[in-house]
């Protein structure tokens, strides 16, 4: 094709990516800031007292610390409950896969709005009290079909004749399961788990509807927008960023570097 | 035993996920749908009147936030398409080894709180902020000149939030095209122009499908974008159904107006995809 397109979508290419990136790079900037006000809007000039100080305000880390624990809980039970789903789904054929199907899409593709309001309606029918429990529950709620999808994923490429040489071993269903396929499923199993990690401690709009008086990290800046954001809120979004994108390379890695050692076997 | 054990197996391992899913998705709609139709207030309690007025009656009050939600919602889309589609293209096509580095870079947003990327826009559309305040004093723009505020900024905004949710599924497609497709019309002296309307983007069309049922239901019904970078003027529909559940516990006519939106989603995602075909699109979907 042409090289002076090419070129020209190139350079479009790195127009979008850099806008993209421009309010993430004004957020950990502006963790650097020395604002004189209570407004971190303009630079003031640079400092590190807030890498040193962020967890000084009390309620902003436990806001950080009911995050971590709801998708520490989310990651955990949305992948053992999705690892079922989506090893139930590649492996066999039943009567009720469909429907099954249908509400994972259904759960899916709903917005956010109406799951999180439609929630809030059942806990105040069930007169539940809101807080960790219910936020947890929401957050399994929609993470758990990405896991099963990710998981069944690779299930269906298992090679079944792995299965009939356990069995002709002597192997039961239950040991083949653990030994055979399960450390060959693990490395979806793990995106699964990763994945629901990453969208509770994200999640906004489910979270604001379920939570009543409890708050997580976005919770917490949300309120908080009106009277102006303490740069400790910058300085832990750099942190969750920098943790994000550093698993994300790593994992990468380690796999790229697998796959070449297979193929260098 | 063993093959009631076995014939068994797919149940016992789909059934506290599904049980989840039936409790915590499927039931709270209908819940939702009975809550729509009650009278009452927070204080002495609701009940189940069959009260359909609560439709009619917030529809009536509510109609122009509805509206101008689907139309933000639709108008993000478009601008999305055109936004995403060159990029898409380009990484498919000349991403070379680099593909997933690019992919990558475009899901990076995906790294910080949807809240804070937003806040972070607000702080840079400031009417003194970084972007407008240098312009202002070099007389490009006049003193009084605001983005905030105004329905190009909420658009602004979800555009920006949703733009690898565009990107993603047409990438998908244009990778799955095969190169020698695209020799081919070459050869049949396609020009690079004619062959791209007549072979490219035809095959790339159920990612740009994909790409907007994974937008335009986002985008609509979202309540961040309005709130911080809206004003009075571009309330949305997400804004209304946010304030009655949470600060006026006004539970019926949220949920009837919660009901309305999505049932309003669902009729329009159903139309779009039986027009275009759903196979395809749910194909790309899945991935």
């Amino acid at each position: 094709m042409n090289g002076r397109g090419g070129r020209l979508l190139h350079v479009y290419t790195w127009v979008l990516i850099a806008w993209l990136i421009l309010p993430i790079s004004v957020m950990i900037l502006f963790g650097f800031n020395n604002p004189s006000g209570r407004y971190n809007q303009t630079w003031q000039g640079f400092t590190l007292k807030w890498y040193r100080d962020v967890f000084a305000l009390e309620a902003l880390t436990d806001a950080l610390i009911t995050s971590l624990l709801v998708a520490v809980l989310t990651a955990l039970i949305a992948g053992a409950l999705g690892t079922g789903i989506g090893y139930a789904l590649g492996r066999w054929q039943f009567r009720g896969a469909g429907a099954l199907n249908l509400l994972m899409f259904a759960a899916i593709s709903s917005p956010e709005l109406v799951m999180g309001s439609s929630l809030l309606s059942l806990f105040v029918s069930m007169g539940a009290s809101l807080g960790t429990v219910t936020i947890t529950i929401a957050h399994v709620m929609f993470s758990v079909s990405f896991v099963a999808i990710v998981v069944r994923a690779r299930v269906v490429t298992l090679d079944r004749s792995l299965e009939e040489a356990a069995a002709d071993l002597g192997a039961t269903g239950w040991t083949t399961f653990w030994k055979v396929i399960f450390p060959i499923i693990l490395p979806a199993v793990m995106s699964g788990v990763m994945l629901a990690f990453a969208l509770s401690i994200d999640d906004f709009v489910i979270t604001n509807f379920t939570a009543g008086t409890t708050e997580t990290f976005p919770l917490w800046i949300w309120g908080a927008t009106r009277v102006g954001l303490p740069p400790q809120v910058n300085v832990m979004g750099t942190m969750i960023f920098a943790a994000g994108v550093l698993f994300a390379v790593v994992s990468n890695v380690r796999s790229r570097s697998k796959r070449k050692a297979a193929v260098a076997a | 035993m063993d093959r009631v054990k076995r014939t068994l197996a797919p149940y016992l391992l789909v059934l506290p996920g599904g049980l989840w899913l039936l409790l915590f998705f499927a039931v709270p709609m209908v819940t939702m749908l009975s809550l729509s139709l009650q009278e009452g207030d927070i204080v002495n309690g609701f009940v189940f009147t069959g009260h359909w007025q609560n439709y009619t009656e917030s529809l009536a009050d509510y109609q122009t936030q509805l509206i101008r939600s689907l139309v933000y919602g639709a108008i993000t889309s478009i601008v999305l398409i055109v936004l995403a589609f060159p990029v898409a293209y380009w990484i498919a096509f000349y991403g070379g080894k680099k593909k997933a580095t690019y992919l990558f870079l475009i899901m990076l947003p995906f790294f910080v709180s949807f809240v804070l990327r937003t806040i972070s826009w607000r702080m840079l559309l400031t009417d003194d902020g970084v972007l407008l305040h240098p312009l202002k004093s070099a007389g490009v723009l006049p003193d009084d000149f605001q983005v905030l505020g105004s329905s190009s900024a909420v658009v602004f905004g979800l555009v920006y939030s949703f733009l690898p949710f565009m990107v993603l599924p047409i990438y998908v497609a244009l990778e799955r095209i095969d190169p020698r497709v695209v020799e081919a019309a070459r050869d049949l002296y396609a020009s690079p122009m004619t062959s791209f309307r007549k072979v490219i983007f035809p095959l790339a069309l159920p990612g740009v499908f994909a790409g907007v049922l994974m937008t335009f239901v986002p985008a609509s019904s979202d309540y961040v974008n309005s709130e911080l970078l809206g004003s009075s003027e571009t309330t949305m529909i997400g804004q209304v159904i946010q304030a009655k559940f949470l600060s006026n516990s006004d539970y019926p006519s949220a949920s009837a107006l919660s009901f309305t939106l999505m049932a309003v989603l669902l009729i329009g995602v159903f139309a779009y995809a039986r027009a275009l075909g759903t196979e395809d699109v749910m194909k790309v979907a899945a991935r």
